[in-house]
């Protein structure tokens, strides 16, 4: 096995998953195929290889950058529409610090 | 009851418009009533807009009316998949989590459609987060393909290409990270086009990975998803990575004649490839020979490797991207939840379908403590190797055609099971995403069971006008 249920575990809370138990059984098999199959890279030596971050082709240096200026945004009220609750404007969260 | 778009392209629908002989709001209205009507036989829509399409097509006929120029997509009827955000428009990305998402702004490629006169008349049904390749993810039940009802339409723009071939919208936007576009062309028989990465402002979709993210067109012909193109494509200041590279005049290039062009099968993807896929392919071929193209074989011999490095990329990507729905700021929060982290942990498990939890779970290992190295390094360096076959092979030769997927639609339920496989059957997509190039899938020809099957044609970077050559002269040769 490439990763065990203890290892999945593990990931679930580093990505803030609740798993349940059926699901990190399921979880770990199918991680394992996936894991498995990604084997395959270590055929290859990329010592003297530069990673690839993001897709390159030639461009002027400052071809991202753009005027900095002022622009209207979102009101108050557009920006927090979609929270599911909301109070004067804010997100509103369960306490996070206990008196 | 046929089509009201039955028969269209986008330059007829101006020339109708222009001659008086329908208005947008006609059209509008019969467009909308027949997607109402066909809709629930393949369940591609997700959500219809008649009041945003009907505004929009009123706008056209004021500006005909007063003998202004009505935009180069006026009246059009365009769907819009539903991981591009339209403001005030239900935008779901397939998802649980999102069912009530009601957006605060519009993507760039949805201002420039709308802006050109295009009609939006709905948003359509994908995989949850664009992350699947049959459309079998998406919260709100899968997509059938028009073309056969028991089979898959592809995906993950399965909604997007399956209401062109049902005609319940003329063009649409969709999105491919690795193959979205092309492999749901291929299944449901239509034009599917990825430009080059940065070619389309990814402002407003929905980001799965940022790096391998593009929003491309689809249409009946070539043509259709050319003029799409011309409209969304640009530099946008919204997006930092959109590419200021000029746009050419697609359609004014579009004079049949390719010949003398150099086009490279690579024999990594028609090794192994001996199916009624392949024979079709290899059709295909044959007609560009007519046409006077050169045909070589070419190597791209880091293929094997891209399945490997891209499931590695796009999860890790992904599980930093779809870290934000934690139950704050979109719509869904878990009702369970009495403390922050079982906010996030029990939003997140119940709100998630399968696949995007596998993701999740598989990027956010490879990105790990200890694995980063070994994984998303290595991966990214393998990507490297990939662009520069690319690059290498674009020295010999203008153009690379392949197949775009290893066999044509397969039937809803046959590969849910077996994730591997399913991410398999991407191989001849994939790279292109990781090389950032242009990439299409035309269509060229049915199985003898009726199953349409796509020729994919490759070039470089920003060069998606000798794309369009070769797939128009393909097409007026083929038909």
């Amino acid at each position: 096995m490439k990763i065990t249920e203890q290892e999945v575990r593990r990931v679930a809370d580093l990505a803030n998953l609740a798993l349940r138990e059926d699901e990190v059984a399921r979880m770990a098999q199918d991680l394992d195929g996936i894991l498995s199959h990604i084997d395959k890279l270590n055929e290859l030596d990329v010592t003297n290889v530069e990673p690839m971050a993001q897709v390159l082709f030639d461009a002027e240096e400052t071809a991202t950058l753009r005027e900095d200026r002022e622009r209207p945004s979102l009101s108050n009220t557009e920006a927090v529409g979609n929270a599911p609750i909301t109070s004067g404007g804010y997100y509103k969260v369960p306490r996070v610090i206990e008196r | 009851m046929s089509s009201p778009l039955n028969g269209l392209s986008i330059e007829s629908i101006r020339a109708g418009l222009l001659a008086k002989k329908f208005s947008a709001e006609e059209l509008a209205r019969e467009s909308l009533a027949y997607a109402e009507a066909e809709n629930p036989k393949t369940n591609a829509y997700l959500t219809l807009s008649p009041e945003r399409a009907l505004n929009a097509a009123r706008a056209v006929d004021a500006k005909i009316a007063g003998g202004e120029d009505p935009g180069a997509l006026a009246g059009v009827p365009i769907a819009v998949k539903d991981v591009i955000v339209t403001r005030g428009l239900r935008t779901t990305c397939g998802s649980k989590l999102l069912a009530n998402y009601v957006p605060p702004y519009d993507a760039t490629a949805v201002i420039r459609l709308e802006q050109a006169g295009g009609v939006i008349i709905g948003k359509t049904n994908c995989d949850e987060f664009a992350m699947g390749s049959s459309n079998e993810n998406s919260a709100f039940g899968p997509v059938r393909n028009p073309l056969a009802l028991d089979r898959v339409p592809g995906g993950s723009s399965g909604g997007s290409a399956a209401v062109v071939a049902q005609e319940t919208a003329l063009v649409s936007l969709g999105s491919d990270t690795g193959g979205s576009i092309r492999q749901p062309a291929s299944f449901c028989g239509i034009s599917g086009v990825t430009p080059t990465y940065g070619r389309v402002s990814r402002y407003g979709l929905t980001a799965f990975a940022s790096s391998l993210d593009h929003i491309g067109p689809f249409g009946k012909t070539t043509r259709d998803a050319a003029r799409l193109l011309q409209v969304i494509a640009g530099r946008d200041e919204m997006d930092a990575t959109s590419a200021s590279a000029p746009v050419p005049d697609y359609i004014a290039a579009l004079d049949g004649n390719i010949k003398g062009l150099r086009v490279g099968l690579p024999r990594e993807y028609f090794d192994g490839l001996a199916s009624e896929t392949g024979d079709r392919v290899t059709a295909a071929v044959e007609v560009l020979k007519k046409l006077g193209c050169e045909v070589s074989d070419i190597n791209l011999p880091h293929t094997p490797y891209a399945v490997a490095a891209y499931y590695i990329i796009a999860t890790a990507e992904a599980s930093a991207n779809l870290a934000r729905y934690d139950g704050v700021r979109y719509t869904t929060r878990s009702a369970g939840a009495n403390t922050l982290s079982d906010m996030y942990r029990m939003t997140r498990e119940e709100g998630f379908g399968d696949e995007c939890k596998r993701r999740i779970m598989l990027g956010t290992y490879v990105l790990s403590a200890g694995y980063y190295d070994a994984y998303y390094l290595k991966a990214q360096k393998v990507r490297h190797l990939i662009a520069r076959d690319f690059a290498e092979a674009f020295e010999q030769v203008d153009a690379i055609v392949a197949p775009v997927s290893p066999f044509p639609a397969f039937k809803i339920g046959e590969k849910v099971k077996d994730p591997i496989s399913m991410y398999l059957s991407d191989i001849y997509t994939i790279t292109g995403d990781l090389a950032g190039i242009p990439c299409m899938s035309v269509p060229c020809g049915l199985t003898t069971e009726g199953l349409p099957v796509g020729l994919q044609i490759i070039t470089r970077h920003f060069d998606e006008l000798t794309m369009f050559r070769i797939a128009d002269a393909y097409e007026n040769a083929s038909h």
